[in-house]
């Protein structure tokens, strides 16, 4: 049988506040526990929460950049459920009335379209705080400085029909909240997480597959992996005639398994009701235009103008534009060398390779914009060629040292000197007979192919110095001499 | 120093009769004495007390006293007191020392106001007889057989004791007007968002709201004057002006169109206290006052709606007593669960875990429609009777409660029959009015309050009339051992 996969996603994005959703105490990573709290993150007795009305201005800004309805009426609720980490046994977030309605992003699939897939809502919520289960003598540590940092939790209609499009869309949102600015995405220290639905159904059923939820899924790679893994298990149970039970699962990344999570915890009936403690959020059209307003180039709108304005392909565009930090750097760059191509190559392959190679995002690369521009603009110049450049490239990554110095020290220039590429291209010639026998043979369109052979004898001689430009004409206008 | 206003005090400080320190002394002193006789203090704060007093003398030695400067007050053990045990008259926070002081309590310091120590209540201010104490009932000064009424019963009996001059209540539902009226007080629940709830620990946090429980109108201007005012720590503290209270209180009453709901006086009412409510309506009608019928058609509902919305607050309010951080935990948990189970369930008392399960229920999945909706529905009724009611008069009067102070013990087996002491009270919370008792006089030796209520942020005319008709009358002044009270302790059926 063949099988479609449904993926819906939650995705929580914590937002770059300076203080807390409810509380003047400092958002941060990394304190020492429990001291970034107030008296209402510690949940004391008597203390009421006061909304952070910059927490609202980034929800607003999130709803305009995907195109939803603002809701002009929202209104926190309460979660109540007793966990250590919540320190007054409940979560206040939103319920019947999100501050976000219904929205969409496009996401480019594999096949190169575009498809649309819908948000249902975003609402804010609070953060919990952290249970530390280790270093307590068998005993649990509770630290409360996350406790009531602002969370978006942002929930996509149930669109998605592969791991890779899940992954596409959340490199997508993840595109949006760094480009507005709410958040700094920063997925290692869980600045941007989700849940996933998944479920699978017959190609061709319209009724949905039971679900599982994937809960917690803290990078990119593994929301493809987790949800692979998931898919196949489904697909095994029912392949085997077995029923997938609804429930709420963790994906074990060294494993590359998931597993159910104590059903105790689902066992919650949270018994939301409206915050007494907060007046509801009454927002009119002018302050929701004025956000719209003021919204920054969205990465569609970004990725659109490196087509029509830096005449790049559409691929590239979409790539550079997938990060606000990425495009940000790629124009950087451009800035220095003032050549779009060649810096799209440069950051795309090059550059790309070293970051794959090391796990590293843009934001940690140890190569500056300024630095590969420079680079780019040495290799325009004819100072080195594509080759040397690499070399540069490499010790800038690995080593400290600016391009111009690296290339003096490494010996890098390339020879121009016609003279010298002139005496070995004749020295080639001379020691390479046969070959030279068969490009005077040939048909005078097929030469240009044979080209290549000496092209390589003559680097190699140079050790990769001579500018390849010069040997290709000076070996031509020889070769045609002999003909 | 018994039963003198605390008009009278602030007037003899500033006159150097005795200082600041002397009268703290004193009080703290006949509260030792005299208390165990009610068990209205569930803590004396001798020593903070004595610092505040020095420190107002000072301001007084200084020439910058405010009125409020060296006259000794009580809080209700409900609001966090900083560097002294803040109980909630409950075992949960037997030992709970708050770090921090509440918006009211800053106030009423920068004022210069002394406070004494803390007064008991009903367990997280949930009762109406003071009965569900902790740390045992409190016995009304009027007879000793009586309840001082709840949940503020501790700061009303102390006040009818002449222990302190003022003291600090909450009202959820009635609970600083009715022990008002069970101790012949005159006590203010202001508008719903006048006094900041910040410190106050929460019981039904859309219902609660602190005001002064008094002596006087006078003094209870006073006293609202320092707790009123707009806190940012309190979302729902309304961002206006705050009036001075004391500036109205002569205002003549001519023209004052007074509303009697027939509502308010239905079978349920004891016929005394109805003569006593008549016979006051009919001073004020004196005074300049026209007495017009109206009608509050949902009161009657207000009492199942309250009992579901409060619980239901409460059950989350409450959920953050759970042994993990501070108050009380149970011995040895095996685990989390137990942890969380044992503490509560030894930490709470009965009434507080009635209401937390009653609001659990109300809150619950298939119930929340049927139960929690419907009685905010019921409350939005309720307001518009009442928006209704006070476009037509500019207050409402009638009885607090239906009988005067009941005997100790006989409503306890009872929650519903407690729960129907609360048929007057219960709508001024739900709408969010302010609503006040004044003495009106007496049944069988238990004095009987006058209710007025008024519009949002009315409060001003409602001191006035309260105080104009206590230029009139002198219930207000009557004492328990001015009239050859307290009588003696004769324990039914011991």
């Amino acid at each position: 049988m063949s099988w479609e996969i449904v993926i819906g996603l939650e995705i929580h994005v914590q937002l770059a506040t300076r203080s807390k959703l409810f509380s003047g105490a400092k958002v941060g990573f990394g304190a020492l526990p429990n001291t970034q709290t107030t008296l209402v993150d510690l949940g004391m007795p008597g203390a009421l929460p006061v909304f952070n009305e910059e927490a609202l201005r980034m929800a607003v800004t999130f709803g305009t950049a995907i195109n939803a309805e603002v809701c002009k009426h929202s209104v926190f609720a309460r979660k109540n459920y007793f966990y250590p980490d919540s320190p007054k046994g409940y979560q206040t977030s939103q319920m019947d009335h999100p501050i976000v309605g219904l929205g969409y992003l496009d996401i480019q699939i594999e096949d190169g379209s575009t498809k649309r897939i819908g948000v249902t809502r975003a609402h804010l919520e609070e953060d919990a705080g952290k249970s530390l289960h280790e270093d307590y003598d068998g005993m649990t540590g509770i630290d409360l400085n996350r406790s009531s940092t602002p969370l978006l939790e942002i929930v996509s209609e149930p669109d998605m029909r592969s791991a890779k499009e899940a992954v596409a869309y959340m490199r997508k949102m993840h595109a949006i909240v760094t480009t507005i600015g709410i958040s700094d995405g920063n997925m290692a220290q869980g600045s941007m997480r989700c849940d996933a639905n998944v479920s699978v159904r017959p190609k061709g059923q319209d009724k949905l597959g039971t679900r599982a939820e994937l809960k917690n899924i803290n990078s990119f790679k593994f929301i493809e992996r987790a949800i692979n893994v998931e898919v196949q298990r489904q697909i095994d149970i029912l392949e085997d005639g077995g029923k997938i039970a609804q429930e709420t699962r963790l994906y074990d990344s060294d494993k590359n398994e998931t597993r159910p999570m104590r059903s105790k915890e689902e066992a919650n009936d949270y018994r939301y009701f409206p915050c007494p403690d907060l007046l509801p959020i009454e927002i009119d059209d002018a302050y929701i235009d004025a956000i719209r307003q003021s919204l920054p180039e969205l990465p569609d709108q970004r990725s659109a103008r490196f087509v029509s304005q830096l005449e790049l392909s559409e691929y590239d565009a979409r790539v550079l534009s997938a990060s606000r930090a990425l495009a940000d750097y790629f124009e950087a760059v451009v800035a220095v060398c003032n050549d779009a191509k060649l810096s799209a190559n440069w950051v795309t392959s090059e550059l790309a390779r070293y970051m794959n190679q090391h796990n590293v995002e843009i934001e940690a690369a140890p190569v500056t914009a300024e630095q590969l521009g420079q680079l780019i603009g040495r290799i325009m110049d004819g100072t080195i060629n594509g080759k040397a450049a690499k070399t540069v490239l490499d010790e800038l990554w690995n080593q400290t040292g600016e391009v111009d110095a690296i290339i003096e020290a490494k010996g890098l220039t390339q020879v121009s000197d016609t003279g010298a590429i002139a005496a070995m291209v004749d020295d080639v010639i001379t020691a390479s007979p046969k070959q030279v026998q068969q490009y005077i043979d040939a048909e005078v369109d097929k030469r240009g192919k044979m080209l290549g052979f000496f092209m390589g004898q003559v680097m190699k001689a140079s050790k990769g110095s001579a500018n390849p430009g010069q040997v290709n004409g000076l070996l031509k206008d020889k070769l045609d001499e002999l003909c | 120093m018994t039963n003198k206003t605390l008009v009278q005090i602030s007037k003899d400080l500033a006159a150097g009769e005795y200082s600041s320190r002397e009268i703290t002394q004193d009080i703290i002193a006949d509260i030792k004495a005299r208390d165990s006789i009610y068990n209205s203090f569930i803590s004396v704060s001798e020593h903070l007390a004595l610092t505040q007093a020095d420190a107002a003398d000072a301001r007084i030695a200084a020439g910058s006293a405010e009125i409020l400067t060296g006259v000794p007050f009580a809080h209700k053990d409900l609001f966090c007191t900083q560097g002294h045990a803040t109980t909630a008259a409950s075992k949960m926070l037997e030992n709970f020392v708050p770090p921090y002081e509440s918006t009211v309590g800053q106030r009423l310091l920068s004022a210069g106001a002394v406070c004494v120590g803390k007064t008991n209540m009903d367990e997280f201010a949930m009762g109406s007889s003071n009965e569900s104490s902790f740390f045992g009932a409190v016995k009304n000064p009027w007879d000793l057989n009586a309840v001082p009424g709840g949940s503020s019963g501790g700061s009303a009996a102390a006040v009818a004791a002449g222990l302190v001059p003022a003291a600090t209540g909450t009202d959820t539902g009635g609970s600083i007007r009715q022990p008002s009226s069970f101790c012949n007080l005159t006590g203010i629940k202001p508008t719903y968002g006048r006094v900041s709830r910040f410190g106050i620990i929460a019981y039904a946090s859309s219902l609660d709201q602190a005001g002064p429980m008094c002596q006087t109108a006078h003094d209870a201007a006073i006293m609202l004057n320092a707790m009123a005012g707009f806190d940012e720590q309190d979302s729902t503290s309304q961002q206006r002006e705050t009036p001075d209270f004391t500036a109205e209180l002569n205002l003549p009453l001519n023209g004052l169109k007074v509303g009697l709901p027939k509502e308010f006086f239905g079978p349920g009412l004891n016929p005394q206290v109805a003569e006593c409510i008549m016979a006051a309506i009919k001073q004020i009608e004196a005074l300049g006052a026209q007495i017009i019928d109206i009608s509050l058609p949902n009161l009657e509902l207000s009492i199942p709606a309250y009992y579901v919305i409060a619980p239901s607050e409460a059950s989350s309010n409450l959920s953050r007593f759970d042994g993990v951080r501070y108050g009380y935990r149970c011995d040895q948990p095996t685990d989390l669960m137990d942890l969380y189970c044992r503490t509560r369930a030894e930490g709470f008392g009965t009434e507080v875990k009635r209401r937390i399960m009653v609001g659990t229920y109300a809150l619950s999945e298939g119930y929340y429609d049927a139960y929690y909706v419907k009685a905010q529905r019921i409350r939005r009724l309720i307001k518009d009777d009442f928006t209704r009611a006070l476009s037509q008069v500019d207050v409402i009067m009638g009885p607090v409660a239906p009988t005067p102070a009941f005997d100790l013990g006989s409503n306890t087996k009872d929650p519903v029959a407690m729960y129907l002491e609360d048929i007057y009270t219960l709508s001024a919370n739900m709408a969010g009015i302010p609503a006040m008792s004044t003495p009106a006089g007496f049944v069988n030796g238990r004095p009987v309050g006058l209710h007025i209520m008024g519009n949002y942020f009315a409060e001003a005319k409602l001191l006035n009339i309260a105080h104009q008709y206590q230029q009139v009358t002198d219930w207000h002044l009557q004492t328990p051992t001015s009239s050859g009270m307290p009588v003696s302790n004769t324990e039914k059926g011991a």
